[in-house]
């Protein structure tokens, strides 16, 4: 087994982007992974097509954080035609290293509430 | 005295995993030779489906199933006709929240069971009692991790003779168990805390209140780790897995009182569970066969009869015993270590607990700490462990858990600190 606990995993884990709650958003979600029973709320504000704001909260492993801690920083000025063509791939892509099937769908789990707020 | 190095030899998975540190028997046990073996010489010398042939193959599997169903029958001091062969735990549980409890539960009836149930024992009943409309009460547990039953302000003799701490605790379940409480179903062992709840005590108690109760117990930590007496505990009906005690999976075992199983409606309905079947009607086999219906897993029962011969070779008194000296000896390492920042759940009685650890780790994520651990070939597991209930009460989401077998030893517990080392200089804490 390889190192997946990179430094840029480990510093969006440890300090993570976008954590908190937006008053007013456009859409809210909530995920929850059966696994381990964390959740991920992710809120998002649309100017017309444009993100302007998104924003989550939640308890999660170094992976589901990191994750989604990266996601919202890349998502934030896409239009929701862009966002649309996000897949599996691009998270994995994303987090630049490979996980193995019961983590992968830590990294997935914002992945799963951004399809839900589209 | 247990001899781990003699005893990992026995284990084939060493062999092919020299590294191996399996801290996880809790969620399923490794296999012993004689098991594996049992399971290729069924397929290579006799594999016939069992009551259907009248060959001497198909003579020689029913022979040899049956003769599992009787060591069974002798592990726990039942009688042969009151085991019942399973898929697992769950089915053994399902099959009675179906046959028994959809038979005998009405609405205001009560069902009670226990917050530190496996969800195996626990969704059963609350799906039942929503569909009833029966109460549906969850016996809550104290500080220490022990059921929330004991009663408080009485003062315990010393006495000369040696008792445990719940065997001197006197019980009290008269906010419990009532008149309408028809089914009270319960763990041996918790498979998150360790607990090892004083079943023959709580069965007493509960039948001087209501002498119709009937009591189920999960034993699926218990079997592998703990000699079961069935008449002596005072059960109804216990259930447990084969691959947690050294067997094959797909295989458990549910045992129940014979009245009582006469009493029940089959599960499963088919092949091999009817007495004779008519264009307008159907009468079934008496038990334990009128609930096998279809080819069960033939190989996988025969072969439980050797993992049974293997743990009482050994000896479940010592079995227990040796986990016991091993999972305090791991507490005291793991506290030595790194103090509170390790946070066992349910650690008051940890003298009582049977081999398991659940644990938080500074204020790591369960996945995080078991994954890092995993680079160093430890199996340890992480997650709610299937008893979210109890770790919505304890207030966590999630835990990690080490279990010892008698094929651990203090090198694991070593190699399990040392990994926990690893995993504080790589988080940076
Ligand atoms: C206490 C307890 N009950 C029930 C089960 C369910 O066992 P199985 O998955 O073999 O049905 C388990 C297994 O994890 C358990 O630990």
């Amino acid at each position: 087994m390889f190192n997946i606990y990179t430094e840029i995993i480990l510093d969006h884990y440890q300090h993570p982007r976008n954590f908190g709650e937006i008053k007013n958003p456009t859409k809210k979600v909530e995920v929850a992974n059966p696994l381990c029973g964390d959740k991920i709320k992710m809120m998002i504000v649309f100017d017309k097509e444009k993100v302007t704001e998104v924003k989550f909260t939640g308890v999660g492993c170094a992976i589901s954080t990191a994750s989604a801690s990266m996601l919202t920083e890349y998502i934030k000025g896409k239009t929701k035609e862009q966002l649309k063509k996000i897949d599996k791939n691009f998270i994995i892509k994303m987090l630049g290293v490979s996980l193995g099937v019961n983590r992968i769908k830590c990294a997935l789990l914002s992945l799963e509430a951004l399809k839900k707020l589209l | 005295m247990i001899n781990v190095l003699k005893i990992k030899k026995d284990f084939p998975i060493f062999e092919n995993n020299p590294s191996l540190v399996y801290l996880d028997s809790t969620a399923t046990s490794l296999k012993p030779r004689p098991v594996i073996e049992k399971l290729v010489e069924y397929y290579s010398k006799y594999s016939a489906n069992i009551f259907r042939g009248v060959y001497s193959l198909s003579e020689k599997a029913t022979k040899e199933y049956e003769k599992t169903r009787e060591k069974i029958a002798k592990f726990i001091n039942g009688k042969k006709e009151e085991i019942i062969f399973t898929r697992n735990t769950t089915e053994g549980l399902n099959l009675l929240a179906y046959s028994l409890g959809r038979k005998i539960i009405e609405k205001n009836d009560e069902i009670v069971t226990t917050i530190m149930e496996h969800h195996s024992n626990f969704v059963p009943w609350q799906i039942l009692a929503q569909e009833s409309g029966a109460v549906f009460k969850v016996i809550n547990i104290n500080q220490s991790g022990d059921l929330d039953l004991y009663c408080k302000n009485i003062k315990i003799k010393k006495s000369k003779c040696k008792m445990t701490m719940q065997n001197s605790k006197l019980i009290n379940l008269n906010n419990i168990i009532t008149k309408k409480t028809k089914i009270l179903t319960l763990t041996y062992i918790s498979n998150v805390l360790g607990t090892v709840n004083p079943i023959k005590e709580i069965v007493m108690v509960a039948k001087k209140i209501n002498p119709k109760v009937i009591v189920i117990v999960d034993a699926a930590q218990a079997a592998p780790h703990k000699k079961i007496d069935v008449l002596d505990l005072g059960v109804d009906f216990l259930a447990f897995s084969s691959h947690k005690m050294l067997g094959p999976t797909g295989v458990g075992v549910l045992w129940g009182k014979y009245d009582l199983l006469c009493e029940m409606f089959p599960f499963n309905f088919g092949g091999e569970m009817i007495a004779e079947v008519f264009l307008d009607k159907t009468f079934f086999k008496d038990p334990p066969y009128k609930f096998e219906a279809g080819t069960p897993a033939i190989a996988e029962v025969i072969a439980l009869s050797e993992a049974v011969s293997y743990l009482e070779k050994i000896g479940l008194e010592k079995i227990e015993a040796y986990e016991k000296e091993l999972v305090q000896l791991a507490y005291q390492r793991l506290k030595e270590e790194f103090g509170k920042n390790i946070k066992i759940l349910g650690e008051g009685n940890i003298k009582e607990r049977s081999g398991i650890l659940a644990f938080n780790f500074y204020n790591l994520h369960p996945h995080d700490v078991a994954q890092i651990l995993s680079e160093k070939n430890i199996c340890l597991r992480s997650g709610h462990h299937c008893a979210q209930p109890l770790h919505q009460f304890l207030g966590v989401s999630s835990s990690c858990r080490a279990s010892f077998y008698f094929y651990n030893d203090k090198d694991d517990v070593e190699k399990l600190v040392e990994g926990l080392k690893e995993v504080k200089i790589k988080f940076k804490l």
